[in-house]
């Protein structure tokens, strides 16, 4: 569906983008992940032909973006990273008004209007003005705008940024919804979002290709050192430290805030090894109560660590294979 | 049709913002207050000619909707900038000109919605103008026909004027810069033929053959002359053109 080749971008003295290329079959969703500034938007804008390639070519449903953008402006759909919003105009209004401009037909347009207004949960504010909308409602008004002409491919640069938790669950729910229709690519920071929501991965950082791949593969890869969250009600804390330390597996422990008798410790595993169990077993047996124990650090979030933190390190690397595999087998206790 | 589209939100939110009424609300005083000085004059002179026993022609069309004319178009140098500032700037600082130029519109039907919908809330002004006008047939028989030509000309000079504004917006993100620049482009082309009134040399005469207020004597006299409106014309098409290239060189550029 989406086609990106040797895609290279650069603005008056700076490369943004350069030399991506990657794939996006139909009815997928892809999430696109990066730190600030590295190149996500700038992709987006050339995909959606709100700029020009520098050189590479970038193909969406079949067309080109330089030789035929009004195809494929037809068939995307964009929520940009600001949702653009017509303040002074009422919800109803504005979606009317995207609709004829996205060449939806007349006679469909009151029907469209309501079908994305229920979508994307605005039907109960439809007759109010988008400038006195909260932003969450704003957010969702953009996306309501994105989906108005049924477009086949739908591009979202960081649909959630800067809504509530709830809302942000509430905009995935949406985003999922519509996987099945649409081939879905979109920006985020948040990597629980790409877990949760997407498919594939494209990681990008400082304008280059870092890694693409599916979201299960690039978790396998790190099954590397786990981050485990301990919370022990004890007197003693150096002493729950010490015993802590000695549970095999352990690279390190680093002591949290304490209340009272409620200690707080987050422990390192080494590389490939399982700790928890170990863990557990050292509190009980020392007679401790064991309060909470839990896995942080998501495993997707390490590898974009890992993978955009240093970028002179990994820039030699291939982009599909840029982590140097880390402890194969590393399921093994 | 995406032309239209376009041009109906801009004259909607011409109206949901202070600035057409602001426009609007400026146009209609000073218009109404050159047209009551100009009547007054008209009345006095009238008086005094026939109390010296001259017999003074009452001439409503010489005295009264010339003059009146005239300084419309001079209201309109101020007036036009206001009215195009906002229209690319404002969509470019909020970042809705992505929306725009994501949509399988063609940059000319954009521009030309935009210019379109200033050319509404133009005529909107003008119209204010013609209740003053209608007063005239109802106190006496003036020529309608310089009235028409007239009105042709202040939108031609408008339309010239808008187009220019159009680019000027297109050129910042920032309003008031687009304001500001715009009213100064518009001030440009009006002084320029002030050195025709001294100088009699050719780049004198092209220089005066620029201004836009010296294309519209013949409008206000009530004569239709194909070298004025050829004048105004172009201008539009210069400055919808000069915007399509500034549109397509951002961009380029961005
Ligand atoms: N209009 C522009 N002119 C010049 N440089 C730009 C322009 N837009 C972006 N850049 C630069 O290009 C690089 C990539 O920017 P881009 O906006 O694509 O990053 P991003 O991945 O979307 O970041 P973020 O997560 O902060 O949104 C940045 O270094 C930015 O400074
Ligand atoms: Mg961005």
């Amino acid at each position: 569906m989406i086609k990106v080749e040797g895609l290279t971008k650069r603005y008056a003295r700076k490369v943004a983008v350069d030399n991506i290329s990657f794939e996006v079959q139909k009815g997928q969703i892809v999430g696109f992940l990066g730190p600030n500034g590295a190149g996500k938007t700038t992709t987006m804008r050339v995909l959606t032909c709100f700029l020009p390639p520098t050189s590479g070519t970038a193909n969406v449903a079949g067309f080109d973006v330089q030789d035929q953008p009004m195809e494929v402006k037809r068939r995307i759909g964009y929520l940009p990273e600001t949702p653009p919003l017509y303040p002074e105009m009422e919800v109803h209004e504005y979606l009317e008004f995207v609709g004829r401009i996205k060449g939806v037909l007349a006679n469909d347009l009151t029907r469209r209007v309501n079908e994305v207004a229920e979508k994307c949960a605005i039907a109960d504010v439809r007759k109010t003005l988008i400038g006195k909308l909260s932003k969450g409602y704003k957010q969702r008004v953009g996306l309501a705008q994105a989906i108005i002409h049924n477009p086949d491919v739908l591009i979202l640069d960081e649909p959630t940024a800067g809504l509530d938790p709830h809302q942000i669950i509430e905009t995935r729910e949406l985003i999922k919804g519509l996987a099945g229709e649409h081939t879905i690519i979109l920006s985020t920071h948040i990597l629980p979002e790409v877990e949760q929501v997407c498919e594939r991965v494209i990681i990008i950082a400082k304008g280059k290709l870092v890694a693409t791949d599916t979201v299960a593969n690039l978790t396998s890869r790190l099954r590397g050192a786990e981050t485990v969250a301990v919370e022990v009600l004890a007197a003693d804390a150096a002493s729950v430290q010490r015993s802590l330390e000695q549970v095999a597996g352990v690279s390190r422990v680093i002591a949290g805030a304490h209340r009272d008798e409620k200690l707080h410790f987050t422990v390192e595993s080494l590389e490939g090894r399982h700790i928890r169990p170990g863990l557990a077993k050292a509190v009980v047996d020392a007679g401790w109560q064991l309060n909470e124990l839990h896995a942080v650090g998501l495993s997707l979030e390490e590898i974009f660590l890992q993978l955009t933190a240093s970028p002179d390190e990994h820039k030699e690397a291939a982009p599909v294979e840029p982590v140097a595999a880390p402890a194969m087998g590393s399921d093994a206790q | 049709m995406n032309t239209w589209t376009i041009a109906k939100k801009e004259l909607n939110s011409y109206f949901r913002s202070p600035i057409a009424y602001g426009v609007m609300a400026f146009f209609a005083l000073i218009a109404g207050y050159f047209f009551y000085v100009a009547v007054v004059y008209f009345v006095r002179r009238g008086i005094e000619s026939s109390m010296m026993g001259q017999s003074f022609p009452m001439d409503v069309n010489e005295f009264v909707i010339r003059p009146v004319f005239s300084n419309i178009s001079v209201i309109g140098l101020f007036l036009i900038p206001m009215i195009t500032m906002r229209l690319f700037a404002e969509e470019k600082r909020t970042g809705t000109i992505e929306l725009l130029l994501t949509s399988p519109v063609s940059d000319m039907s954009i521009i030309l919605g935009k210019w379109l919908g200033g050319m509404m809330l133009y005529g909107a002004m003008l119209l204010l103008s013609a209740f003053s006008m209608a007063l005239l047939f109802a106190y006496g028989q003036p020529d309608w026909h310089p009235i028409v030509i007239g009105y042709l000309g202040l939108l031609l000079q408008g339309g010239a004027l808008l187009a220019l504004g159009t680019f000027v917006s297109n050129c910042t993100k920032n309003q008031i810069v687009a304001g500001v620049a715009g009213f100064a482009v518009a001030l440009l082309l009006w002084v320029i033929d002030w050195v025709s009134s001294f100088e009699t040399s050719i780049t004198a005469k092209v220089l005066s053959y620029l201004s836009v207020l010296q294309h519209f004597d013949s409008f206000s006299k009530g004569v239709l002359d194909t070298k004025d409106i050829v004048y105004y014309v172009s201008v539009i098409f210069v400055g919808l053109f000069l915007t399509a290239r500034s549109m397509e060189s951002l961009r380029w550029r961005a």
